[in-house]
């Protein structure tokens, strides 16, 4: 029986012929990462261990939840980070000025390679199976046991695999593919397993639409997304500065197994908004009878804080104005993103507008700060989660879009199409 | 391990942001994260919960976040374990790797808010004192059972490094 490209991976890096859905794997990963929340705790079990890190260059700590730091104990525990990587030289750590959204970041500064294992202390992990590498979020303690030993178990997933066929309509973005699918099978509906993305239509999708959708494959219970590498993939890391002799191209075998194939058709989806207070939750747009009045719009995170994102955004802000008493926030998610909208005059927009742009963090799309929601609140967000109480007030709203989406609902002051707004 | 506690029940889908919002992510402090847990699905849990209580839920406890800072508030609070149909898979590797024990049963179905069950962890038997009713839990993999006997992931690093 042949393998998908994630049995695959994590067949070679455990050393194995092959490897079978449900067996447990002790495999060799090519980089473990933590954030800010996550790595005082990972740092502690190294530290406990009396190890030096397995390898510096395969470990990253990136400091992105509430930095510039919000208050005096995320203050502390960045300090932990820093004290921790200027004590052991670690290479790959990005200050206030240099940091972007992990998950925006790797892919960006040529970290990510296809046929890599990766694992982070964060749960949009998941993200980095865009370039075709396996990648799935871990708690604490399991990156610090990455950490001190370049080890890691893992059961091996079943696949489920998502055919995507057909022209895309116009606005709609990889966003609108995720969410669309989310909404099919259900918020558990990818427990434990892998979702492999394949199909014309997503081998026509560039690669930042392919990060939003392996983004939040664990929003539908997966253990990671995956899209296997092809040209764009190649192009993108070209970009980067990765050459194709510095990684392998799998690919899924032709009589690989998969627990389920979802076939969708792209071109009957339109955007879509997933209501409070789950992703699954999903319409598309049109099928909004009522008015969804907004009291702000967040355009930024991991899901949506790339350049694509912003130039979407862009395209519906030009020569609009956000309504009265809405606030519009705009988070680049790097430093590189940040510093390419302003060339290219995309924050001229935003602040004509009537919108305002902060430094890279993950922020608001949490709770953290940069945005919280007051009681009775609501917010379309570009970001993943819209839980209770996840931006702010548990009394608070929030739907999940596209960019283009947030962008003209702000305009609006409510949940609109993107034409309805355009000029 | 056996457990004997009164239950708190929760439905599907309990996020991590529910269990403890990121608005308190700035400490790592147990005791700290004890003192929101639950707060933004049930304001009584902080206030009522006693040690050796038991959670008791639906199909994927724990989704959203990778945080530990879940499960390691949930134990802090004094709750023995949690049983639930499903776990998001983040949260049922960090809830051992922490040490907090968790069965999958749907045993949730026939419980209200106080009622009293006996967790057998060993055995995978969940019995509900009211009705005497005894609930069986899948299996806990094999290799989890190793890493539970070698004390956790700790040691197992430990063993593994030889340190």
């Amino acid at each position: 029986m042949g393998m998908t490209i994630s049995q695959k991976i994590l067949a070679k890096k455990s050393n194995r012929d092959e490897v079978k859905p449900g067996e447990i794997v002790m495999a060799d990963v090519d980089l473990a990462f933590a954030n800010d929340i996550t790595a005082p705790i990972a740092i502690d079990f190294v530290r406990k261990l009396g190890v030096n890190v397995f390898d510096e260059s395969r470990i990253a700590l990136i400091p992105d939840h509430f930095t510039p730091n919000k208050d005096i104990n995320s203050a502390n525990q960045c300090k932990i980070m820093r004290d921790f990587v200027k004590e052991r030289g670690l290479p790959n750590y990005w200050e206030t000025g240099e940091v972007g959204i992990e998950h925006a970041l790797l892919p960006e500064q040529g970290y990510v390679k296809p046929g890599m294992l990766i694992v982070g202390a964060d749960s949009h992990t998941c993200t980095h199976g865009a370039l075709g590498a396996f990648a799935t979020g871990m708690g604490s303690t399991d990156v610090g046991f990455a950490f001190a030993t370049g080890k890691s178990w893992f059961r091996v997933p079943e696949s489920i695999k998502f055919v995507y066929r057909g022209k895309r309509n116009r606005w709609v973005v990889g966003k609108d593919l995720i969410l669309y699918t989310i909404g099919k099978i259900g918020v558990a509906g990818a427990l434990y397993k892998s979702m492999e993305f394949t199909g014309d239509a997503i081998f026509e999708l560039p690669m930042e639409d392919r990060l939003t959708m392996c983004n939040m494959a664990v929003e539908a219970g997966a253990k990671n997304g995956i899209v296997p590498p092809d040209g764009v993939t190649v192009d993108y890391l070209k970009s980067r500065g990765v050459e194709p002799s510095e990684y392998e191209m799998l690919a899924s075998d032709t009589d690989a197994e998969y627990s389920d194939i979802v076939e969708i058709n792209v071109s009957n989806i339109e955007p879509q908004v997933a209501f409070p207070h789950l992703p699954s939750n999903t319409k598309g747009i049109s099928e909004i009878k009522e008015d969804i009045k907004i009291d702000q719009a967040f355009i930024g995170s991991c899901t949506n804080g790339r350049l694509s994102d912003l130039r979407e955004a862009a395209k519906v802000l030009k020569g609009n104005k956000v309504a009265k008493y809405v606030r519009l926030i705009v988070i680049p998610a790097t430093v590189e993103v940040y510093r390419e909208a302003l060339k290219e005059g995309l924050f001229d927009i935003f602040l004509d507008a009537g919108a305002v742009i902060s430094t890279p963090t993950c922020g608001p799309c949490l709770g953290g700060y940069m945005g919280i929601l007051a009681d009775g609140e609501v917010c379309v967000s570009t970001s993943n989660r819209n839980f209770v109480g996840r931006m702010g007030s548990k009394k608070a709203f929030v739907y999940l879009s596209s960019p283009a989406v947030a962008a003209a609902s702000a305009v609006a002051g409510k949940i609109v199409h993107p034409d309805e707004v355009i000029k | 391990m056996i457990f004997r506690g009164r239950v708190w029940v929760y439905p599907d889908n309990v996020d991590t942001d529910v269990i403890i919002p990121a608005r308190y992510l700035n400490t790592s402090d147990p005791k700290e994260l004890a003192k929101h847990c639950m707060e933004d699905i049930d304001e009584s849990f902080t206030k009522e919960v006693k040690e050796g209580d038991i959670i008791v839920a639906g199909f994927n406890f724990g989704s959203g976040s990778s945080r530990e800072h879940a499960p390691i508030a949930i134990k802090a609070s004094g709750v023995a374990c949690v049983v639930a149909k499903s776990f998001s898979r983040i949260f049922y590797r960090n809830a051992f790797n922490i040490g907090l024990p968790i069965l999958e049963s749907r045993v949730v179905d026939e419980l209200e808010k106080f009622d009293e069950i006996e967790v057998d962890t060993e055995r995978g038997k969940i019995k509900v004192l009211k009705s005497g009713k005894v609930y069986s839990s899948s299996v806990i993999p094999e290799f989890m059972q190793r890493l539970i006997e070698s004390g956790g992931l700790f040691n197992y690093a430990k063993e593994l490094l030889g340190v």
